[in-house]
């Protein structure tokens, strides 16, 4: 008997820590340092995963919701260079074909290498690092979501919301450029987030979900699968965890992801310590 | 395993999860039969011809993936399998019946999974509505319009070739409801049928040359990838194995007998060949509306596709049945015997003299150049 509540607990992962007391001032200018700060405030969600009403197929359900607290999120992607600094520490796997300027966006990333950095990056610094839920990621993009209802199918006629669903993926805007761009390229949200949306999907840490919408307006989860996880970008989509190319096993169907990248969230009170650590780490040996 | 899916479910769903089979194809009002599946080289009891009308067949597939030794060195091999086995079990229907495949996904495997029946019309082969998670089950019915040997195998988008490679691929054989014909009209008949299904495998290599290991099949993703880009197979077997099918696990036949061989190719063109035999009526594409082609040394299997060959043994012995590309059947693996029982018939051959020095003035090629002139 799982109700709304324990759904979202699924839903965030377990990686959440409890609230944080909020003690720093906004900064000022968030879109030069590496961490933004979002304050919580209400925001629509559309659940990810398949959902189904009395067995058959049905809308992902929109919610009125509230993160439980404030967010310290990256205000842009983790960087080759950054990435190429665990992975000569051992912390990461190291990708053969990553052949991104040290300044760009790393893609080329599986979920578990992202993780593997998260992991690094926290035991370096001594502050929790990972990666954002479906849920955080949502609302720290903002504006830049670009909410997708998929066609249903129906699974007496599965023909027409199949094809109403692969038109609609194919006239999704394909970026022009593949290869990763200077960070800054895609633009900044009104959270001063960079890039989203961009020609680099993000991993987040929520799981696959196939979830039962009951009479009441509760979602069930009936299958939990945390080999695939839910990427953000341009359109939300569901990938396994070891998929570094997307193009190459990815989507479920129409246009897949260009590149697979990430950015981290950060959890600690010490707002101005936690930025100095972190240009610490990143300091030349 | 359940019970992490229990307390996710609560009693209720679980219940729920049990009833949801039942419901499905409920709508044809048609006798069914559960038939068990065999894993190859062999096959389900079967009739060749039925008078019988259509009926929903229905079948369990169970995918497991694990890993499998493919060849004497030990070469470990992280597989994805219909079943188990690779390739997947031949499923033996007549056409008009329908086919009900009931395909679980166990909660121990890591891997999302679907399935594509070659045979079946519409919804990428049922591809479209079969994707399950490890924990799920779904049931797909689809009718057999056409007869002849099809290809199934496994197609998540964008990891179709991994899956396929990986051991995810079967045959389903529709039976014409009078059985098979001859191009006269003649009925043919079998006495026994073997399904080999041959697989390319694509192993990654360490610096030294030595295969790699992983310890899980996500592992050997992205190095197996690698590898299958440059399309040059590590080994070529038939079912799974170098030498699955020689030795002790020769296929068996006598003179006299008619053999089926079933031969399917998920990925990759292959050529069968019977060294010391024939392909007395050789379906090559598989179709049985097309009549059979008689009398081959060897035949073409197109990647993607099973064909069908008959033939009656005349001599005992050992025959290889090879991919009669040789260096693909030495070096790679893709050779299986028949160890064959029965009288030599000295008629169709007999070795008039045993091998021996070489006598002058007799029969030499030079000496008889001389004489004709
Ligand atoms: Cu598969």
């Amino acid at each position: 008997m799982l109700l709304a509540m324990k759904i979202k607990a699924a839903i965030t992962a377990a990686a959440l820590a409890s609230p944080i007391a909020l003690t720093i001032a906004p900064v000022a200018h968030p879109a030069d340092s590496a961490i933004t700060e979002i304050a919580a405030k209400p925001f629509q969600y559309r659940l990810a995963g398949d959902f189904s009403r009395d067995g058959k197929p049905a809308a992902a359900p929109l919610r009125d919701t509230i993160l439980p607290a404030h967010i310290k999120i990256m205000n842009r992607q983790v960087t080759a260079g950054e990435y190429a600094r665990c992975a000569d520490d051992g912390g990461c796997p190291k990708i053969p074909h990553a052949s991104a300027m040290a300044d760009r966006p790393m893609v080329g990333v599986s979920w578990r290498d992202a993780t593997a950095y998260a992991e690094w990056l926290t035991n370096k610094i001594g502050v929790l690092h990972r990666l954002p839920t479906d849920e955080e990621w949502v609302f720290a993009a903002g504006e830049k979501i670009r909410d997708e209802p998929l066609a249903l199918v129906d699974p007496v006629d599965p023909a027409q919301a199949w094809i109403a669903r692969y038109e609609a993926e194919a006239n999704r805007a394909r970026p022009d450029a593949l290869d990763p761009q200077p960070v800054g390229t895609f633009g900044i949200n009104g959270n001063g987030l960079q890039d989203l949306g961009g020609n680099v999907w993000e991993w987040t840490s929520t799981c696959f979900l196939r979830m039962t919408l009951e009479p009441t307006g509760n979602a069930r989860i009936t299958n939990t699968n945390c080999g695939v996880r839910v990427a953000q970008g341009a359109h939300r989509t569901y990938i396994t965890d070891f998929i570094r190319d997307p193009r190459t096993g990815g989507c479920a169907a129409g246009v897949p992801p260009a590149n697979l990248g990430f950015r981290l969230v950060v959890e600690d009170k010490n707002w101005q310590a936690l930025q100095r650590a972190i240009v610490a780490a990143f300091e030349p040996h | 395993m359940i019970t992490r899916r229990i307390a996710l479910l609560g009693a209720a769903a679980a219940a729920l999860i049990v009833t949801t089979p039942a419901l499905a194809a409920d709508d044809l009002k048609l006798p069914r039969q559960a038939v068990e599946l065999v894993a190859p080289p062999f096959v389900h009891p079967h009739e060749q011809a039925t008078k019988e009308g259509p009926k929903i067949i229905e079948f369990k597939l169970t995918i497991k993936e694990k890993e499998v030794v493919i060849d004497d060195a030990g070469t470990k091999f992280q597989a994805m399998t219909f079943n188990g086995s690779m390739p997947g079990p031949l499923m033996v229907v007549h056409e008009g019946d329908y086919v009900e495949v009931t395909l679980v996904n166990p909660e121990t495997n890591a891997m999302p999974h679907n399935i594509d029946f070659h045979a079946a019309t519409g919804g990428l082969g049922g591809g479209a509505l079969t994707h399950v998670s490890p924990g799920e089950q779904v049931v797909l019915r689809w009718k057999a319009t056409r007869t002849g040997t099809f290809v199934y195998h496994c197609a998540p988008e964008g990891m179709i070739p991994w899956h396929v490679v990986s051991g995810m691929h079967g045959t389903v054989m529709v039976l014409p409801r009078d059985g098979l014909k001859s191009r006269e009209g003649k009925a043919l008949r079998y006495d026994r049928l073997y399904y080999v299904g041959e697989n390319d495998l694509y192993v990654p290599k360490d610096e030294k040359g030595k295969y790699k290991t992983y310890e899980t099949i996500g592992e050997s993703f992205a190095d197996t990838t690698e590898v299958m880009r440059k399309l040059i197979p590590t080994h070529v077997v038939f079912n799974g194995k170098v030498g699955a099918l020689t030795g002790k696990n020769a296929m068996t036949s006598k003179v006299g007998e008619t053999v089926m061989i079933i031969h399917s190719q998920a990925n990759r063109d292959t050529r069968p060949h019977l060294i010391g035999g024939h392909g007395d009526y050789v379906w090559e594409t598989g179709k049985f509306i097309n009549p059979p082609e008689k009398d081959l040394e060897t035949w073409f299997i197109r990647g993607g596709s099973a064909g069908a060959a008959l033939y009656t043994f005349r001599q005992p012995g050992i025959y290889a049945y090879v991919n009669h590309n040789l260096i693909e059947a030495v070096e790679l693996g893709a050779t299986a015997h028949f160890k064959v029982e029965g009288e030599w018939n000295n008629d169709l051959m007999k070795q008039v003299q045993p091998p021996g020095p070489i006598l002058p003035g007799k029969s030499s090629a030079a000496e008889t150049v001389v004489k004709t002139r």
